[in-house]
């Protein structure tokens, strides 16, 4: 046995270590910017967070944040629930029944440029087809155009999802004389469901984020709209970006945005932390 | 094995004078059968007899159309493009392919086992009361006694009564099978078919599985595709030979392991190739 280290041991080694550092580094990098902003964040944001930030509406001295998180709350869980029935159905559909034809391989290709499309282009689209008509701005279309946006996340996760499910346990259930649609409910979806919950979790953080749709859509406001889903409706990506920009001369209301940021990507991150706990979950 | 030309005549009547040894009536009856995977033809016209309340065990080599002929029985082909059959399968004389036959009333009369175990994401109760909640609706406590009764079948009731909430697939691959067969006894099947059960085994619960299968022939009629020649000879009554989708010989066990027609069958179970 060669128990010298040899020319050639010794350049491998060498290599070895100069590829660790180098990935090493880079995530590094990777690390330090997002501490930077989390850092940023924090320093700027904290200070302006109370209690009664949650419960004050905007106003142009100041005040709260309370109406923009009710209307992305609002506007970001209808457009997931609605989101998740279209995606969950049309995700199914592709899985399981969805293997011949023409038309599967359309939705699947026009579902991927719809998954990568630039939100702003889908804000625009809702602006032409749901604003325009409808001769204003309303928290129904921005609820719409997040429904846009989620609704190829939710498909691709559930037609994966489905795709992970082992054909033997479909052949096992429809051996018990089983219906299909049965097996699917059953069977499919309980082996299925932390998968395609972690994909409408991370739709859901996605879209709570998103800003360009709602500019053409739902708008913004400084007001108080709890309910009526026929008018603007605040949001708190909007307001972030108005009070950082046609209102920057107000401190309040820049240092009020900063707090915003931070809300917003607090509530992000626990998405995706409970993403990643339904997703290990799966047995 | 006779081969039963006589197609129309009651199967009851055709059987007594045919029958060596005054076997059991005939389960089921292959007719002809020719199966296509597209082009390539599987099987090629298989006729044969299936007793009921015995154990019939299909050998041969890989590819040589078993575990195809065994799928025809449940038609769990039918849930693929692409597969074409010809011939008739007579479940107590009513065939199987003809017309107005519904495919899940089917499989709820002729139950199935897989190589591998599939259990289902779901804990081992719901595993077992899956099959039965299709077909009967049981209060909780018959529901109950039903899911006991199939696993103490499967002689598994004693090393899951206390897991009975937890998962299905957190069980060892040899309780995995046996409550994929308790699964397949709690429907009340007349036939089950076994498709290599125990080839992903270790021997000690092959030894499980194979006891269960002797003790199942009392009520139920058995076919069991295997790759282990020695297991078809412990097992069962009948043993069919395949080869190239072929039915070479099907005969009683003793027959076909001591002294069988065919040389191709000779060749086979000396070990000359498989």
């Amino acid at each position: 046995m060669q128990t010298q280290m040899t020319p050639l041991y010794r350049r491998r080694k060498l290599l070895n270590r100069l590829v660790m550092a180098a990935c090493i580094g880079a995530t590094l990098i990777g690390f330090v910017f997002l501490f930077a902003i989390l850092l940023t964040l924090v320093t700027k944001g904290l200070s302006a967070i109370s209690p009664s930030i949650f419960i004050e509406r905007t106003r142009m001295n100041g005040g709260g944040l309370g109406n923009a998180i009710w209307g992305t709350f609002m506007m970001t869980s209808l457009a997931t629930i609605l989101g998740t029935v279209l995606g969950v159905a049309a995700g199914t559909w592709l899985a399981e029944y969805g293997n011949k034809g023409l038309l599967p391989k359309v939705i699947r290709f026009i579902n991927d440029i719809l998954l990568s499309a630039p939100s702003i282009i889908i804000g625009l689209f809702i602006y032409a087809v749901v604003v325009v008509p409808m001769g204003g701005f309303s928290a129904w279309a921005g609820v719409l155009s997040l429904t846009v946006i989620i609704v190829p996340v939710v498909i691709r996760s559930t037609e994966d999802m489905l795709r992970l499910i082992p054909n033997s346990l479909r052949e096992a259930a429809a051996a018990l004389g089983a219906h299909r649609w049965w097996i699917i409910v059953r069977v499919c979806y309980s082996g299925a469901r932390a998968g395609i919950l972690t994909g409408i979790l991370l739709g859901f953080a996605r879209i709570s984020g998103e800003t360009a749709p709602l500019l053409f859509t739902s708008l913004n406001s400084n007001q108080w709209n709890f309910f009526n889903l026929d008018s603007e409706m605040a949001n708190l990506p909007m307001t972030i970006y108005q009070n950082m920009t046609i209102n920057a001369f107000i401190p309040d209301l820049v240092s009020l945005a900063w707090a915003g940021a931070l809300i917003l990507t607090a509530a992000i991150l626990i998405l995706n932390i409970a993403a990643r706990y339904f997703s290990r979950q799966r047995t | 094995m006779t081969v039963d030309f006589n197609l129309n005549a009651n199967p009851n009547a055709a059987e007594a004078p045919s029958a060596p040894q005054a076997r059991a009536a005939s389960k089921l009856r292959v007719k002809d059968l020719n199966l296509y995977y597209g082009q390539f033809q599987a099987l090629k016209d298989i006729t044969m007899e299936i007793p009921e309340r015995q154990v019939t065990a299909f050998i041969g080599p890989s590819g040589c159309g078993k575990s195809t002929l065994i799928r025809c029985f449940n038609r769990i082909h039918d849930l693929y493009e692409g597969i074409r059959t010809e011939g008739q399968i007579l479940l107590d004389s009513h065939d199987i392919y003809g017309s107005g036959v519904d495919l899940n009333l089917l499989r709820a009369r002729i139950g199935m086992v897989f190589q591998k175990p599939t259990p289902f994401p779901m804990t081992v109760f719901d595993n077992v009361a899956f099959g039965i909640r299709l077909y009967e609706k049981l209060s909780q406590r018959e529901l109950e006694e039903r899911v006991e009764w199939a696993l103490r079948k499967a002689a598994l009731w004693e090393e899951v009564k206390d897991k009975l909430k937890q998962s299905g697939q957190a069980l060892s691959g040899g309780q995995q099978q046996r409550l994929c067969i308790a699964r397949t006894i709690a429907v009340k099947p007349e036939v089950i078919l076994l498709d290599e059960p125990t080839s992903a085994l270790d021997p000690i619960s092959t030894g499980y599985i194979e006891d269960l299968i002797n003790e199942l022939k009392k009520d139920y009629t058995i076919v069991i595709v295997t790759h282990n020649m020695q297991q078809a000879a412990r097992i069962s009554d009948i043993t069919a030979f395949m080869y190239l989708g072929s039915l070479i010989e099907c005969d009683d066990t003793t027959k076909i392991f001591t002294q069988p027609k065919e040389s191709r069958t000779e060749d086979y179970i000396t070990g000359r190739y498989g």
